[in-house]
């Protein structure tokens, strides 16, 4: 299959079952409120030594966000639920209460609810007030610019992580640029996030180590400098750069839908080939086969 | 189709007719409906003798007529809803616990009692204590909202502990009253000695207003969550403009003669 004049490989993307969430930050101006949006998502690239991953979702504009001042929408995934609320106490209570004049709500409507606000609220030292307005709870907690609101509950909900794209190009110039056209239409996209810097990570990993400690290792299949070096090299005569966008969604179809309009948008001149990372099968629940999105279409 | 009821003969004294309830007709025939005990004083008679019954009831009664004298509509009300084409009288929705009920007209006394959930938006005027708790009860409205588009006189929210009350106009005296918790927002004017004996809970009024002196200053600032509040108004229909909605508010604190964890927000604008 080819997309102009790129070979789309007949593989696919191993992705797994994670757990994800929805915040909203809203501040009295969109620099804060991105403030705290950056500050949430920061150090957050893998779970492999992150313990969550999160990006930036969408800017919201004030007359659409809960309290009608400018907000950001975050997505913060981790592999299961309990983990999540753990990291989304501490991303909440560290990155989004330090900064000035924000709110921070639940984004998401179903899931499963943790209490995020609720044990927030202890920071306020007995002077935190709730109020409850239909279904929704929240917190104000007093801080030295007045208040820090924050829902009682954050909504959980299964999600896929680790849905990915390899670009493979010609050089590093051309598959940087191909990687960020196509980071720049995923981003339109809601229901998803690219956790790594810019949405693009050029160390893709494979499972396991020859160093005993390690978990994940270089992906020495697709470095160009070990052609030639390691026998299961994926890449041919040509391709001396290759990046990786990796994909969480809130759904299996904001996932798909991510991949085939990245895929789309990095089939540049000068990119080879479009592939996809996995493991063989045998650890993800989900296999995004890249023949399968759509592309020819 | 809702069951529709249309007062005929105006009582001449006080009607008790909690029977107006979905909780009471539902699973019942017109006939049975028609028959339903109302208190015409101390006379028992059947409800057709006031109301011509019609229709079927689908979870929504309709109600036509000028029922200022009839007491108790919709008390202990747990789901549905009930509109009312006229005026109310005392009592209305009085332990209310789910559902809606909706006056067009103006509401006498104990607009919501003791209410423990629902809704009730009163189109006009209510009177004296609204949400509030019956004499001796040390604790009123505990969730719900009662939504007032015009005017109340005293005594609104008394000893209220949870909830959501809003008057769209003036408030009488003593709103808030031994309030223990919940949300009263005023639109208009407040009356005197608004949050006297208040230990928690929050009064916020649109204008500028004579505190107790049991109640100290904190700051001027912007509450976030007045912005919640304010948007959920606009969307019941009441309107809030965006100078309130930008504004920042004095926030008081008291009552220093009960806990002091109560506060009244004052618009602080220009």
């Amino acid at each position: 299959m080819k997309i102009k004049s790129t070979t789309v490989v007949d593989t696919f993307a191993e992705a797994f079952k994670m757990y994800g969430s929805r915040v909203i930050i809203t501040a009295e101006t969109k620099e804060w409120a991105m403030a705290a949006a950056q500050s949430i998502t920061g150090f957050a690239t893998s779970v492999i030594g992150c313990k969550c991953e999160a990006g930036i979702e969408a800017i919201i504009d004030a007359d659409e966000s809960p309290d009608l001042r400018p907000g950001v929408s975050v997505l913060i995934f981790a592999m299961d639920a309990e983990s999540l609320g753990k990291r989304l106490m501490e991303r909440i209570g560290q990155c989004v209460m330090t900064c000035p004049t924000t709110a921070c709500y639940n984004g998401l409507s179903s899931g499963s609810p943790v209490i995020v606000g609720g044990q927030l609220r202890y920071f306020g030292d007995g002077h935190q007030i709730s109020k409850v307005l239909g279904e929704s709870k929240l917190w104000r907690i007093p801080v030295m610019d007045g208040e820090f609101l924050v829902d009682d509950k954050f909504n959980l909900q299964e999600s896929v992580g680790g849905g990915n794209l390899l670009i493979l190009g010609k050089d590093q110039k051309a598959t940087l640029k191909a990687a960020s056209a196509a980071t720049k239409a995923m981003r339109e996209l809601s229901d998803i996030i690219l956790p790594f810097p810019n949405g693009v990570v050029r160390s893709g990993s494979k499972v396991g180590s020859k160093y005993k400690k390690l978990i994940a290792s270089t992906n020495d299949a697709y470095c160009p400098t070990l052609r030639g070096v390691v026998e299961n090299s994926e890449l041919d005569d040509g391709i001396n750069s290759v990046l990786e966008i990796v994909i969480d969604g809130l759904t299996l179809e904001a996932v798909e839908q991510a991949m085939r309009v990245g895929a789309i948008a990095a089939a540049k001149p000068g990119i080879k080939k479009i592939s996809a990372g996995n493991y063989g099968g045998g650890l993800g629940q989900y296999h995004i086969h890249l023949h399968k999105l759509g592309l020819e279409a | 189709m809702a069951l529709k009821l249309k007062l005929h003969t105006k009582p001449e004294v006080p009607l008790e007719a909690d029977c107006i309830c979905p909780d009471r007709m539902q699973s019942l025939s017109l006939a049975e409906i028609e028959n339903l005990t109302v208190f015409h004083g101390n006379r028992q008679v059947p409800l057709k003798d006031f109301f011509e019954c019609s229709g079927d009831f689908d979870g929504e009664i309709d109600v036509e007529g000028d029922l200022v004298d009839v007491k108790h509509i919709a008390s202990a009300m747990s789901f549905g809803k009930i509109t009312v084409s006229g005026n109310v009288g005392v009592h209305t929705g009085a332990a209310m616990s789910g559902g809606e009920i909706i006056i067009e007209g103006d509401a006498s006394d104990w607009v919501g009692p003791e209410m423990l959930g629902g809704r009730i938006t009163i189109k006009g005027n209510a009177g004296h204590m609204v949400g509030s708790g019956y004499r001796g009860s040390t604790i009123g409205m505990q969730g719900g909202e009662i939504i007032v588009h015009g005017n109340v006189k005293n005594e609104t929210g008394h000893v209220m502990r949870r909830g959501l009350i809003v008057i769209g106009g003036n408030s009488g005296d003593f709103t808030g009253v031994n309030m223990v918790a919940g949300t009263i927002i005023v639109l208009g004017e407040m009356g005197i000695r608004p949050g006297a004996g208040m230990k928690r809970g929050s009064i916020i009024c649109q204008t500028k207003s004579e505190l107790l002196p049991t109640f100290t200053k904190s700051c001027d600032y912007q509450p976030s969550f007045l912005r919640h509040y304010f948007k959920y108004l606009q969307s019941l229909g009441l309107t809030i403009s965006d100078s309130l909605m930008n504004s920042p508010f004095e926030r008081w604190c008291g009552d220093s003669i009960e806990l002091n964890r109560g506060e009244i927000l004052l618009y602080a604008g220009k």
